[in-house]
């Protein structure tokens, strides 16, 4: 969530030591987030999701086969029924979910490079340039996102409408959060000693920004890459399922636009409808619960409060022993 | 003073924006909307004057034989004057007026279900970070999974189980169609009835998101020293949480309220969609289906109209609220 940056700078403490068998650890592996149940489980879901999207589809048949079974429910044969007009859901799963992989690691790249230029290197020309991106970006933020990627489906034609278009609409009706995060880290780095002597030292300006100042920023880049494609899986969806996506394009919200005018609700094809949005929900609590750990990077106040509340679970189990 | 000044002022370039976006958005497109929404109303039996053809060729981009300057002028001199042109879906309902009679129920059920969302969030959320690890604290990962599911398939799967299978709510509508709309106690339930689903499932939606971020505030805000110091004075727990923590960790999520609506107006279009709810977002989706420009135009400057005024409301209370706001430069 961005409003959960906090407003003051964070304050580093390097929390003490868990036991003298504690090594100390490398200054690279201060970026990594630490492992915790949570971040396993997400990893273990973005990972079969996105191995699913990957592979699944060389190993299913053809998604739009008919077959002459009409809406069956799931079965050994067809793990997840057919559709009304006999297709196997499972085969059409696959390769909604690679379908919709792909469109939201396109956008979530796009737009993450839009709010690193318009919160990173705005923020740190600063004066105008800073203000007049700064004001662009709010009032990208305040613009409603979804009702504009509409309208601007709407006015273009259905068969020039590819995925590439749909996905730079998303792109750039998305990137605003993003750039005002990065803009504020950006700030608080901008003005300290080294960036001032990297620049003193005559350094062009973007290689202070990339190396004196980009570093700073991962984890805050990484956190907002995440989020860009959480956003851009789900506003892709929706935009699907209004039937104003990407023609010919087959991803989870093509399948419930079909399920929705195929009457998946009034037959009751659970099976149909379900797994669609289950595969989006699950997707993105995971990378929702990834981004958790690399805001105990960007906040070390949370992972401190973690560590904390271990050591006082050990101490309690230590004192009853 | 200056602070609402220049709240005002940001609000008004914003909204200056997104007029120019609406101006530019058909021009830049490729497509010719202006012929096939004449084309349409001519169907509708509407005697097509040249006169009716620069009146949308101004709205919607098309050869007025102005020079480009000139029609943005024309195009904000017809919105000041609230001419948004005629609906054809509605025909021959002008814009503004089928926009006025689906307003207010996106405006109802949007408003009631954020501010129900938000005050559960925060609450819970203030609960959960105020004593972190707890039960409640270990569950609060799991509310991304309510954060990160498409709301449209959320209703979906609530009009499968509870209007369909249990038979406890209307899975379509917003009223009771033999009633009539009006201010009495009958349509008001009936309404209140047909409404519920939708809302739950805005309220399900986005209530994660609040919660999430009152929480980590809550975390942070607890190592600060003027919580430790109510603390060693004795207050009762209840008041250092409420008074002291909480009330600091919540600035956070009313700045973040811009963000918050902004998720919340686009999910509650589609879900609008899914109920046949008759909001302004089913309307858009209408007049995108039936390519009705005029209208889509119409109610995405309502939309984001609406979004601006809230969002201007929440900054001058969150100004009322933190009074460091005021105080900057």
């Amino acid at each position: 969530m961005t409003n959960t940056q906090p407003l003051t700078e964070p304050v580093v403490q390097r929390p003490p030591a868990a036991g003298p068998a504690a090594r100390p650890k490398a200054a690279w592996r201060l970026m990594l987030p630490t492992m915790t149940p949570w971040l396993a489980t997400g990893l273990a879901l973005v990972a079969g999701i996105v191995l699913f999207g990957v592979l699944a589809p060389f190993l299913v048949g053809d998604p739009d086969r008919i077959r002459d079974v009409g809406l069956t429910g799931p079965s050994g044969g067809l793990w997840l029924g057919t559709t009304q007009t006999g297709q196997d859901v499972f085969a059409q799963l696959a390769f909604a979910t690679r379908g919709s992989l792909q469109i939201g690691l396109i956008v979530g790249v796009l737009a993450t490079v839009l709010s690193a230029f318009f919160g990173i290197y705005g923020a740190y020309l600063g004066g105008v340039a800073d203000e007049a991106f700064s004001l662009l970006s709010n009032v990208f933020l305040v613009i409603p996102g979804l009702p504009l990627v509409i309208v601007i489906s709407g006015f273009v034609p259905r068969e020039s409408r590819g995925l590439w278009t749909i996905a730079v609409v998303l792109a750039l009706t998305s990137w605003a959060a993003s750039a005002r995060v990065l803009r504020a880290q950006t700030l608080s780095v901008r003005n300290r000693d080294y960036v001032a002597a990297a620049k003193l030292s005559g350094e062009r300006p973007w290689r202070v920004i990339a190396v004196e100042i980009l570093p700073n920023l991962l984890p805050v880049l990484a956190s907002q890459f995440v989020f860009a494609v959480i956003a851009a899986v789900l506003g892709e969806a929706g935009l699907s399922f209004l039937g104003l996506g990407a023609s010919g394009s087959s991803t989870l919200g093509t399948m419930l636009f079909y399920a929705q005018n195929g009457f998946a609700l009034p037959l009751g094809a659970w099976w149909w409808f379900a797994p669609p949005g289950l595969v989006i929900a699950l997707f993105g609590t995971g990378l929702a619960l990834i981004n958790f750990s690399i805001d105990e990077i960007v906040d070390p106040k949370l992972k401190n409060a973690r560590l904390h509340r271990r050591r006082t679970r050990l101490a309690a189990k230590g004192g009853a022993a | 003073m200056s602070y609402l000044l220049r709240k005002l002022g940001f609000y008004a370039v914003a909204f200056w924006a997104a007029l120019t976006l609406n101006f530019l958005i058909p021009r830049l497109l490729p497509g010719d909307p202006v012929d096939i929404l004449l084309a349409k109303l001519s169907q509708r039996g509407a005697t097509v004057t040249p006169e009716t053809r620069k009146a949308y060729a101004t709205l919607l981009g098309g050869d007025t034989g102005d020079p480009m300057i000139q029609q943005y002028w024309t195009y904000l001199t017809n919105i000041a004057r609230g001419d948004l042109g005629t609906s054809i879906s509605y025909f021959p309902a002008p814009v503004t007026e089928v926009i006025a009679a689906s307003m207010p129920w996106t405006l109802v059920l949007v408003g009631i279900a954020t501010v129900l969302a938000a005050v559960l969030g925060v609450v819970l959320g203030a609960i959960a970070g105020w004593r972190p690890g707890s039960w409640l604290d270990s569950l609060v990962p799991s509310t991304t999974l309510l954060a990160a599911v498409p709301y449209f398939w959320l209703s979906l799967v609530l009009v499968y189980v509870l209007a369909r299978q249990l038979e406890m709510f209307p899975s379509q509508g917003g009223y009771d169609v033999v009633l009539t709309p009006g201010w009495n106690l009958e349509f008001i339930r009936s309404a209140a009835y047909y409404g519920f689903l939708p809302a739950l499932t805005i309220v399900i939606g986005s209530v994660g998101g609040w919660l999430l971020g009152m929480r980590n505030m809550m975390v942070s805000t607890l190592s600060e020293d003027y919580v430790l110091t109510a603390r060693a004075k004795g207050l009762p727990a209840r008041q250092v949480m409420r008074n002291y923590a909480a009330r600091n960790a919540v600035l956070p999520s009313i700045a973040g309220f811009a963000i918050a609506l902004g998720f919340v107006v686009s999910g509650s279009v589609v879900t609008e969609q899914v109920f046949s709810y008759p909001g302004i977002g089913s309307r858009l989706l209408g007049a995108v289906t039936n390519n009705d420009y005029a209208l889509m135009q119409g109610v995405f400057l309502f939309i984001t109209l609406a979004v601006l005024g809230a969002n201007l409301v929440v900054d001058l209370l969150y100004g009322l609220i933190d009074p460091r706001t005021r105080a900057r430069s």
